[in-house]
Formats: C-alpha cells, structure tokens, sequence
C-alpha cells in the first residue's frame, strides 16, 4: 500500500512539473477560454435571453452552471491528451516494464484531471460571483458543485483515456475529440433551457448525461438546496451508472493496450 | 558450455490477429554475455523483447528471467530487469535528474538510496553538468545515455537494449558500445535488438537471426561465419600448369576445409587462417609454385545473414504491420 502511493504521488507529480515548466500553457489553463463564454457570451446574451425563459434573473447566472460543466466536460474529454503522447514516444512503456501496480499511471492521471478541474471550477465560479451571481447554497453548494463536476470528470477522463489507448494516430485523437464536444454542448441545458429548445433537440438533450449534470448544477446556484436537492440526488445515480460504463469500456481499453 | 542460464524462451508465439509477429521461437541466454537478436523491420524481434519484459503476453509457449515467469510472476521480473526502449522515451519537460528520480520512485527506492544511485549514474553517463536542464535541450546521444541511465537505475540483472543506436551519429554509436562493454564487464547480462551488422558483429557474444518470426540461426558471429565453411584465401599463381599439383597437396593439411580451381588459381576455405596460411605458403614453395597474389577474405556476417534469410538486412520486408 506504502508503494501504491509513492508511485502515484510521483506520477502525478510529474503532470504538475509538466504543467508548471509550461508557462503559457499553465497561464491559459487557469484563464481558461471557457471564461470568455461566461464573460462575452453571457453579457452578449443579456437582453436577447428571455428571463422567463431561462427562470434566471439574468442570463450570465444562468449560464454559470453552463459553463461550469462545459469546463468539466473540455478537461474530461482532453485528460487522456498526455497519455497519447505517452504510448506515442514510449514513455508509458518504459513506466509499465517498471514493478508498479498496472493503475498507478490511470489514477495519477485521475487524480491530476480532477484537480486541475476544480480549480478552474473555483476560478470560473469566482469570476461568476464579481458579475454578482452568487450560489444559492453557499460554501456547501460550492462543495456539491465540485464533486458533481468530479463525478462527471472521471467517466469522461475515462473515455478519453480508453480513445487515447485505441487510436492508431493522434490526429484521429483530435478528430475525434474535436467532432465530440460541441454537440455534447449545444445538445445539453447549458445555453438554454430544454423547454426553450425545438422538440427534437430537447429529446435529444434528455440523453446527454450532461444534462443531468447541468441540471443539477443550475438550481445549486440559483434557487436553494430545496429545489437542488432531488436533482443531486438524481444526478449522483445517472453518474454512478455513467462512470462504471465509461470504466469499464476504459479499463478494457486498456487492458488491449497493454497485453 | 556449463553456464548460468539469465533467460529461457520456450516455443514462444505471438500472434495478432492472422498475423504472427513470433512464430515458435527458443532460446537462451546465458548470465553474463551480451545477446543480440539480429533481424530486419518487422522480423519479430521487438515483440521477443516486449515478451521478455512482461509488457507482452505471449499467445503460447513461455519465456522465463532468471527462473520467473514473465507472465505469472511479472512483479518479480520487473525488479530484475532494466529497459531502455527503441523511441526516445523523455519526456521533454523533465530534467535529466527528475526522470531518474521519477523511475527511483516506480522501483520504490527511498530518497536517499535514490540520490545516490542517481548521482553515480550521472556520472557514469556523464550527464552530471547537464542534469538539472530539461530533456528538450539534450542532444540525440544524450538523450539515449539518459535513456540508458533510466534503464540501470533499477541495479537491474538483465539490461535489455531496442535498436540502441538507431538514428544516431558515428561518435554517439561507438561511445554507447562502449558503455555496453563497460556494463558486460560489470556483469550484467545485456540482450539487445539490432538491425546493424556491424553491431551485433562487434557487440555480441552470440545472436539470433531472426526473420519472419523465425530464429534462422544462433550462435557467436565467429561460429555463425565458421559454419558457412571458414575464410576464403584466393590465390593467383604465375604458372597455372601446376595448379593442380598444389591442390592435391593443400586437400590433406588438416587447416584447410576445402580446395578449388579457379581459373587464376585456387580458392581455399581455411578453419584457422593463422594455421593455413603458413602451410599454403611452405607447400607453393616447395612445389616451385610462384604466387603471383593472395587475396584472404573473412566471411562477413553479412554472407550469413544472407546465407540464412535469402536476401542482404538492408532488402526491405513485405509489410507485415505491428512488430
């Protein structure tokens, strides 16, 4: 157990070193772009957005919850990025003919992805809060915030993992990652609610985990824990079955990788 | 021989899909010398090494490391086993030191065993000035002395080398030999993959050639050039009337394997050349032969990886996807 730890606190120390030795890269992942959705886009969208509509006193407070999923959802969907390059150059082959348990490298990455996530949570929720949108529920809703984003996080890191493990090519990577992400957006509740949508997007959206993500997210700002309370719930069950799915289709993946 | 036996493959194969990358190899290696498997792209010779080093599980047969099973007992051949992979595996980021001290932690050194090791290996591969700058700047021969340093860190019994000079210039190659000998006199059992000749001629204590999955032979590169009948001495004599008599003279010295006629002279295939060429020079002169030239040809491995496969390393193999 004693060596479990020291090789997952190396691992994931040289994600942080990595990170740290790029400045303009560390630099854009805490002023992430998904700042400018909230700042431009929710300020653009102030007077065209229907408050009746979106049941928000203003659209950035609605958008808030938005952009916080699609933050999860950007560094889920990239958290295998660094693996790729990993199986590409060798690197992951030299770590794995070393006497370390098969999951160290998956959990560094796990627990790397995770956090690097919540900051950028924390930063964007704090960038919300000078445009006056305040959570509802507070500290602890903050909390909720984060380990529903992680919950997200870890199914999609798994996926992305699992591509990066299969692909014969980074560029189909990148493809494939790219053809991904903005459906999973617009076909969500994170620009606008399900009942402002055409009938065929909605149904769609009722699909999109994100949704249930989002949905959750949402109230967890604007209302109160009263009103969040039956969507957290909600949302914890869509998760545990989203992230044993995307783990096992990952751990697959991996295994066929690896032997 | 009567040796310590580091390595033991039995009837290995490896197949994927249709293809078979590794088809019913065995072989050995013995403790203590440096083992060359010798073949061109797509011979099967990374998917032996990636078996041996547990990152593959053979379809059938076994392969074992000092006794171990590489797929039921992994664990304990990883602690045995150093690997320096054919890509330049660095991450480009890190320095020289902390790729060490990150493979320090993978072995489950404590910090300060680590250190230590860790400056003995900068020093041995000389990498001490230039181990705190990150492995972006590094040279391509500093790189690979940095790779060669990951693969020792581990105190390893067995350093197993893919391609280990690929790609690199003339002065980078001769010095990696070099540390390879070094380590050999060290005693660590170094098995290495290789598309050069010259390198597996000048490096190996014995190798397998291996091609289409297939070990075509094994043996000491001496042996292997030996067992296509010894080194050729051409000679060309002034007066070819008494070619003749000298061949009958020459057939029964016990150095020489074989004599024939050719149309300047003769050719003759020699067991041990310092043997024969005295005797070959004493019978011409007694027979009065003038000997107008000689010519000694040693057999390169070349003539015997042709011997063996059909065709020179550099002829290129039908594609034959993953290797």
């Amino acid at each position: 157990m004693e060596h479990y730890w020291q090789e997952i606190g190396a691992l994931t120390m040289r994600w942080v070193k990595r990170l740290s030795r790029e400045k303009f890269s560390m630099l854009f992942t805490l002023v992430q772009p998904m700042l400018f959705w909230l700042i431009f886009f929710g300020n653009l969208f102030q007077r065209a957005a229907d408050t009746q509509v979106t049941q928000a006193p203003n659209y950035i407070s609605f958008l808030a919850a938005g952009v916080v999923v699609m933050t999860v959802l950007n560094n889920g969907l990239a958290g295998g990025v660094d693996l790729l390059f990993d199986k590409e150059n060798g690197f992951l082959e030299r770590l794995m003919s070393t006497p370390i348990h098969r999951s160290s490298v998956i959990l560094s990455r796990f627990l790397f992805v995770m956090t690097i996530t919540s900051l950028q949570v924390l930063v964007i929720l704090g960038v919300a809060f000078l445009f006056d949108v305040h959570p509802a529920t507070g500290l602890l809703g903050v909390a909720t915030i984060l380990l529903i984003g992680m919950m997200f996080g870890v199914g999609l890191t798994a996926i992305s993992m699992a591509m990066a493990f299969s692909v014969k090519s980074h560029g189909d990577f990148f493809s494939v990652l790219g053809f991904l992400s903005l459906p999973m957006i617009f076909l969500s509740s994170a620009l606008v609610p399900l009942v402002a949508m055409p009938g065929w997007m909605s149904f769609l959206a009722k699909f999109n985990p994100m949704t249930w993500v989002i949905d959750a997210v949402r109230p967890l700002i604007l209302s109160g824990w009263s009103e969040a309370l039956p969507h957290v719930g909600m949302v914890v069950i869509v998760m545990l079955v989203f992230d044993a799915l995307c783990l096992y289709g990952g751990a697959k993946a991996f295994r066929r990788a690896m032997g | 021989m009567d040796r310590a036996i580091a390595i033991d493959v039995k009837q290995l194969c490896k197949s994927y899909e249709r293809h078979k990358a590794v088809d019913d190899i065995s072989f050995q290696v013995y403790a203590g010398e440096i083992f060359g498997l010798l073949g061109p792209n797509g011979a099967g010779k990374s998917t032996t090494l990636r078996t041996l080093i547990t990152l593959l599980h053979p379809t059938s047969g076994s392969a074992a490391v000092f006794g171990h099973d590489t797929v039921r007992e992994a664990d304990t051949v990883r602690m045995l086993i150093g690997y320096v992979p054919q890509e330049r595996a660095i991450d480009r980021f890190l320095t020289g030191r902390e790729h060490l001290e990150l493979l320090g932690a993978l072995y489950h050194l404590s910090k300060t065993e680590a250190a230590k090791r860790i400056d003995e290996l900068l020093t041995l591969v000389e990498l001490n000035a230039h181990a705190d700058r990150p492995a972006k700047t590094y040279s391509g021969g500093m790189k690979r002395k940095l790779d060669i340093a990951c693969g020792l860190l581990p105190n390893p019994k067995i350093l197993f080398l893919d391609e280990p000079t690929l790609g690199l210039d003339v002065q980078s190659r001769l010095r990696i030999w070099e540390y390879v000998r070094m380590l050999k006199t060290r005693g660590l059992t170094v098995v290495m993959t290789t598309n050069y000749l010259d390198e597996a001629d000048q490096l190996c204590d014995r190798l397998a050639i291996i091609d289409g999955g297939k070990i075509k032979t094994l043996g000491s590169p001496a042996e292997l050039k030996i067992a296509l009948g010894g080194d050729i001495v051409s000679l060309t004599l002034k007066e070819t009337d008494r070619t003749a008599g000298l061949e009958a003279v020459l057939k029964d010295q016990p150095a020489i394997t074989s004599v024939r006629t050719t149309d300047k002279g003769l050719d003759i295939r020699v067991e041990s050349p310092e043997k024969a060429l005295p005797a070959i020079l004493d019978s011409a002169n007694r027979l009065g032969c003038n000997i107008e030239f000689i010519q000694y040809n040693r057999p390169r491995l070349d003539d015997v990886f042709i011997a063996h496969t059909g065709r020179a390393i550099t002829e290129s193999v039908p594609e034959t996807g993953s290797t």
